[in-house]
């Protein structure tokens, strides 16, 4: 669960956007081209290892009264699969102490496990569906998964101003199909490849949501992550916010505090 | 003779007490980083919609419970330390009232093991109406007949994660008898039932038992297996006439040999559930289990709620003698999880008993008002016009039950 894993960039850039995009752009379909800056989009967000985080999401009905809950999260990177990562709950404070373990893949359904400490419980949960809400909130599990490059198959549609700086417009569509999504529109900043803005359209293909990212601050000298990522449902009017704060990297977590005993260690 | 009743059963926390105090006292790693406090508040009204079978039980039942907690965990994430008592007072039910110590342990993690010490819950089942392989914890009867209430159990707990799975090792020190409503509670029994137990072992409740328990997780199945030997936490109530001619009810404990399997395997939108054990005591050995499904229905009728089917069907090689309520009994239940900002949940479930047709049928919901405050509603029915049944003693005990929680 990680919607933190999205943007990124090399140490070195603007020179490598470039030289990357020419070769391929005479002969390119708008597919290829599309799939290319998507593949760009995650290899710059590769390499991280561990990330931990904390995040405040913050709630809002059609009459804008607010909830709020209060998440921390761990994640761990995976060569050639989807990240492990425990997701613990601190607010609201029935909840608390709940933690959640899923280890994400690419080709099929992820493993997911819930602590409940009143019970003592750790119980194996069905993942296949992830259309439903995370947590009450506007976001969906699936929108808190990991960017996978293979989950979508994508079609360059052009670039366009996006704030101060230009984007690459690719559209997504989702190759699970208990996916909740017809396609999604990505807006991806030129300069860095950082998400900028993300629609989503329902399966009956009308505009549901609308995910924008904003105030992006870069991580030890290389990931780019959002402080905020705001989603608006335009169909029922409520929306969500996430506030990320206490962003670190590399501080040398192991497969061994992504296993059921850290998840019932979990505090 | 009610306030003496509470005095006793707050007594019977003491050895729970003096475990956490030494278990603090001795853990005097400097703090660095802050306690964390938090807990709970239970406010619970019980009203029950049939007449009491006797004349002193009452219509209907307050109760409060105290359940606060306090956690520490070092910079370095290589030790916590957790205690968690807990305190309720009911109206009418002197055997109600009364504290525990939930939790009150150490955990030091190095590499890939874990020694966890202290007082303790370990829950070893997956299935939803009965757990037959969790027999670590003693069952707080007194708390909620679900069973699902557990005292806290001294022990020492080594952890190994290895990549054969995980492996446990307990040394149980220490026995904590079941808790028993007093006979003018409801739901209870008719007799009341002794607080002085008899023992198979000379050891009685000083007994240290031992388990091992190994589990491995692979893509779409969870495995484990398990063997625990001591002092079933399951006693036989055995009638005994007094001196001044009443009746009472005598636990007896016996020691046993328990092995227990579970699996859970993943298939679609389906979770299917297996437990079993094998138990040989001096008297007996016999053979149970449980098992079903749960299939899950996403987004029913276009909206954000999930409806989960579930059926269950628990056996026992003992048949009608067996001291389980669930010999042969077939369960059915949904689950209904809204999946909204108030988190609203209804688990409502049916068992039917084949060998004695009585029937039990229960409803629990919950929906949080906010950040602080949650409120949950359960309602019980029992059906049982078989006096052999272990039902038929709670067919007059149908009740509704709201509970008011406020989080800390």
């Amino acid at each position: 669960m990680a919607l933190n894993n999205l943007p990124h960039k090399l140490a070195i850039t603007g020179l490598s956007v470039s030289l990357l995009a020419s070769p391929f752009a005479l002969a390119e379909t708008a597919e290829e081209k599309g799939r290319s800056i998507m593949e760009e989009f995650e290899r710059r967000d590769t390499g991280w290892r561990d990330m931990q985080a904390g995040m405040q999401m913050i709630l809002r009905n059609a009459q804008s009264q607010e909830s709020i809950r209060e998440i921390r999260m761990k994640s761990l990177e995976q060569e050639n699969d989807g990240d492990k990562s425990l997701t613990i709950f601190d607010q609201p404070r029935d909840v608390k102490g709940t933690a959640f373990l899923s280890f994400s893949h690419i080709d099929r359904a992820d493993d997911q496990w819930l602590y409940l400490p009143a019970l003592g419980r750790v119980k194996r949960i069905s993942s296949r569906n992830k259309s439903g809400p995370f947590m009450g909130s506007e976001f969906s599990y699936e929108d808190m998964g990991s960017f996978e490059i293979d989950k979508y198959t994508y079609k360059f549609i052009g670039e366009e101003p996006c704030g101060d700086l230009t984007c690459y417009v690719v559209e997504n569509y989702p190759v699970e199909k208990t996916s909740g999504y017809k396609r999604r529109i990505s807006w991806v900043d030129t300069n860095e490849y950082r998400m900028q803005k993300l629609d989503f359209y329902d399966r009956k293909n009308s505009l549901l949501k609308t995910l924008n990212f904003v105030n992006y601050q870069q991580y030890i000298g290389q990931y780019w992550r959002a402080d905020r990522m705001e989603m608006t449902n335009h169909q029922n009017g409520k929306s969500t916010t996430l506030a990320w704060k206490g962003y670190r990297f590399q501080e040398g977590l192991n497969e061994r505090d992504f296993n059921k005993n850290a998840l019932k260690r979990a505090r | 003779m009610a306030t003496q009743r509470s005095e006793r059963n707050i007594r019977k926390i003491s050895p729970a007490q003096w475990l956490a105090s030494v278990l603090f006292s001795t853990l005097a790693v400097p703090v660095q980083a802050e306690v964390e406090f938090s807990g709970k508040v239970d406010l619970e009204a019980r009203i029950f919609t049939e007449d009491a079978l006797r004349s002193n039980q009452k219509d209907s039942n307050l109760s409060i419970l105290f359940e606060p907690q306090w956690v520490w965990t070092s910079d370095n994430q290589q030790h916590l330390v957790q205690f968690k008592p807990m305190l309720r007072l009911d109206q009418h039910d002197d055997e109600r009232t009364h504290g525990d110590i939930r939790e009150a342990y150490w955990i030091y993690v190095k590499d890939n093991w874990e020694v966890r010490t202290g007082l303790k819950k370990e829950f070893w089942g997956v299935t939803e109406f009965q757990h037959l392989v969790d027999v670590i914890n003693q069952t707080d009867l007194v708390e909620n007949i679900s069973g699902e209430e557990k005292l806290g159990q001294p022990m020492i707990n080594l952890s190994v994660a290895a990549d054969s799975g995980i492996w446990d090792f307990y040394i149980l020190p220490g026995f904590r008898e079941r808790t028993f409503s007093d006979p003018e509670g409801r739901l209870s029994l008719p007799i009341e039932v002794s607080n002085s137990a008899r023992f198979e072992s000379s050891a009685k409740e000083r007994h240290t038992d031992l388990a091992i328990r190994w589990s491995q997780n692979y893509d779409w199945l969870d495995l484990t297996a398990s063997v625990f030997h001591g002092t079933n936490r399951e006693p036989e109530l055995q009638m005994v006439q007094r001196n001044n001619g009443d009746l009472q009810l005598v636990p007896y404990y016996e020691q046993m040999t328990q092995w227990g399997t579970t699996a859970q395997a993943i298939w679609l939108d389906w979770l299917f559930k297996l437990e079993a054990i094998h138990r040989k005591t001096d008297r007996n050995k016999f053979s149970a289990l449980h098992t079903g499904f749960e299939y899950t229905m996403y987004g029913i009728a276009d909206s954000d709620i999930d409806l989960g089917l579930i059926m269950e069907y628990g056996w026992d090689e003992r048949g009608e003698k067996a001291s389980s309520v669930m010999q042969n009994d077939l369960f059915g239940g949904l689950r209904f999880a809204f999946n909204d900002e108030e988190g609203t949940e209804i688990l409502a479930g049916l068992g039917h008993d084949m060998d004695f047709s009585s029937q039990s049928f229960s409803i629990e919901a919950s929906r949080r008002l906010n950040n602080y405050w949650k409120i949950s509603g359960e309602v019980r029915f029992f059906e049982s016009d078989n006096p052999k049944d272990s039902l038929y003693t709670m067919r007059k005990d149908d009740y509704l039950q709201l509970t008011l929680s406020r989080y800390f």
